[in-house]
């Protein structure tokens, strides 16, 4: 396995809040990364980072050897709990979306046969996530399973080097989660692709991840709770038969259920 | 049963609805008999016949002078100028207000300028715009325009601005740059929002338009009510404002339905 994602002694500081402080990973090309820890503990700040929408106080963030700039990009695919998808456009041209940017500079807006084309690229990438019979509806009328799903097809069409998740599945209900569950893992051996999840819920991540990232603060002065910040104090790699275990259990809940 | 949960049913609601209307009119109606039972010449309160015929010699015979339907020329010349003046207003909104929105740096730059003219009365600018374009048409199209712009533009800006930053995020992972972000995700969200704030910006652009008619005009629906305000001519001036009041229904109706018809997904609606 190669790495794909590196960070070197990665700082984030908001004055003198210290967010993250010496976060030092290697992630491997296919790697599926959930990332758990409580509420305060730097997970969203992390992905942010990776996504481009900061950067570092201190620190290197390297993609396959090229540090990167504080700017989004499509090599970096990205999927939040809620607002992902636009609502004023139908679920396939929402996936169209990124292809258009592509071709069109000056308008963002395919014609004729480039649009075509587009499109039927779109419908395929809804029908790999379950969504060929919703194509010309808008995201209000979708359930929140649904919109989950077109935002990851949106985000596929760009085929990016790394997806990331934020809480994707965090305002689902347990059925549909089970469902997004299957369908992230099939997405993810399909097309091969690196994925780092942020979620509340542990037994997820051990269910869904190759590794688990849990972060928290290493250090706490009680008179300055700012003072220090948090890292990766635990990094599990989940073997076959955690994952196995994870999934038993997760069976026999649902049968339990 | 409490009050509050006692809903009309839809025929029963317009029901309700016209009874406040129709209390008004017989309210008139009484009054406007008393005042001319005392008094045959009474101006003030006119009966309704008394208003129709006027209104059948404005809107049907021919003003001798300039030979043309004075309620028809009146009509024409004010929806000419609001339409001018909305007009420019609304193009104006778009553009800066889309601006503001979306790039920080047209917001650190133009914001405090727009929030300073937003303040100004517009009607205080009246004289500046006489002196500076003349009496003509263009100071009372300016006066509009520039009386329902800055409401417009901060209405719309903060609209823009509050766009889900999710969406600017994901737009920017799939490859947007800065002008197809606007032009995909920003301007289509900005037109409902836009259609809105210009419906709530009517009553005002009426209310610039009928300003800049009373103080100097020769053609025009406010011109012409202050002109017969000389003659205590209520026969003329209540079925103009009647006329106004349908006018701005209508407008109203259109903006509306504009707005249904060519932004289905933001009423709730299909493809």
């Amino acid at each position: 396995m190669t790495t794909l994602l590196s960070l070197r002694d990665v700082w984030v500081e908001y004055g003198d809040k210290v967010v993250l402080e010496r976060v030092d990973l290697d992630i491997e090309q296919g790697s599926f990364v959930s990332v758990v820890g409580p509420s305060g503990a730097g997970k969203s700040t992390f992905l942010r980072l990776v996504l481009g929408q900061e950067g570092p106080t201190r620190g290197q963030i390297l993609l396959d050897g090229i540090p990167l700039t504080a700017e989004c990009h499509p090599d970096r695919g990205v999927v939040f709990q809620r607002y992902s998808v636009f609502p004023h456009l139908t679920a396939v041209q929402n996936v169209a979306f990124g292809l258009e940017c592509d071709q069109s500079l000056l308008l963002g807006k395919l014609f004729g046969r480039a649009k075509r084309d587009a499109l039927a690229r779109a419908t395929e990438m809804l029908a790999a996530v379950g969504l060929e019979h919703n194509l010309d509806v808008y995201p209000a009328q979708m359930s929140g399973g649904m919109q989950q799903r077109l935002a990851i097809a949106q985000a596929l069409i760009k085929h990016p080097r790394v997806l990331l998740l934020d809480e994707p599945f965090g305002a689902l209900d347990p059925g549909i989660r089970n469902d997004m569950h299957t369908l992230v893992t099939r997405l993810w051996r399909e097309h091969g692709l690196t994925i780092i999840m942020v979620t509340h819920d542990i037994k997820e991540a051990f269910k869904l991840g190759t590794r688990v990232l849990a972060f928290d603060k290493r250090r706490i002065d009680p008179h300055a709770p700012n003072r220090f910040g948090a890292t990766a104090v635990y990094d599990v790699p989940v073997t076959k038969k955690t994952q196995a275990e994870a999934i038993a259990a997760d069976l026999a809940g649902g049968a339990a259920a | 049963m409490r009050v509050v949960n006692i809903k009309p049913r839809p025929g029963a609601r317009f029901l309700i609805g016209l009874v406040p209307i129709v209390v008004i009119l017989i309210v008139y109606a009484i009054l406007s008999a008393a005042r001319l039972e005392a008094n045959p010449n009474d101006r003030v309160l006119p009966t309704f016949s008394a208003m129709g015929q006027a209104v059948a010699q404005f809107a049907t015979q021919t003003d001798p002078r300039t030979g043309q339907i004075t309620a028809w020329s009146d009509t024409i010349a004010s929806l000419y100028r609001l339409g001018i003046g909305v007009i420019i207003a609304t193009f104006a909104t778009l553009l800066i207000g889309i601006a503001l929105g979306v790039v920080p740096l047209v917001r650190a730059a133009l914001g405090p300028l727009v929030a300073i003219i937003a303040v100004i009365p517009p009607i205080a600018i009246l004289p500046i715009l006489f002196i500076a374009m003349g009496l003509g048409e263009a100071s009372k199209i300016a006066l509009i325009a520039l009386g329902i712009a800055p409401f417009m533009i901060r209405d719309l800006a903060a609209h823009v601005a509050g766009l889900p930053v999710e969406q600017m995020i994901k737009a920017q992972t799939l490859g947007a740059n800065s002008w197809q972000l606007t032009l995909r995700v920003a301007l289509p969200q900005a037109l409902p929002r836009l259609i809105d704030s210009l419906r709530l910006s009517m009553g005002p652009a009426w209310v610039f338009l009928i300003s800049a008619e009373a103080i100097a005009s020769d053609v025009g629906l406010g011109y012409r009510i202050f002109l017969v305000r000389r003659y205590l001519a209520m026969d003329i001036i209540l079925p103009y404002v009647a006329w106004i009041s349908l006018l701005a229904i209508a407008t109203d109706a259109l903006l509306l339905l504009i707005s249904r018809k060519a932004f289905p997904w933001a009423h709730g609606g299909t493809l």
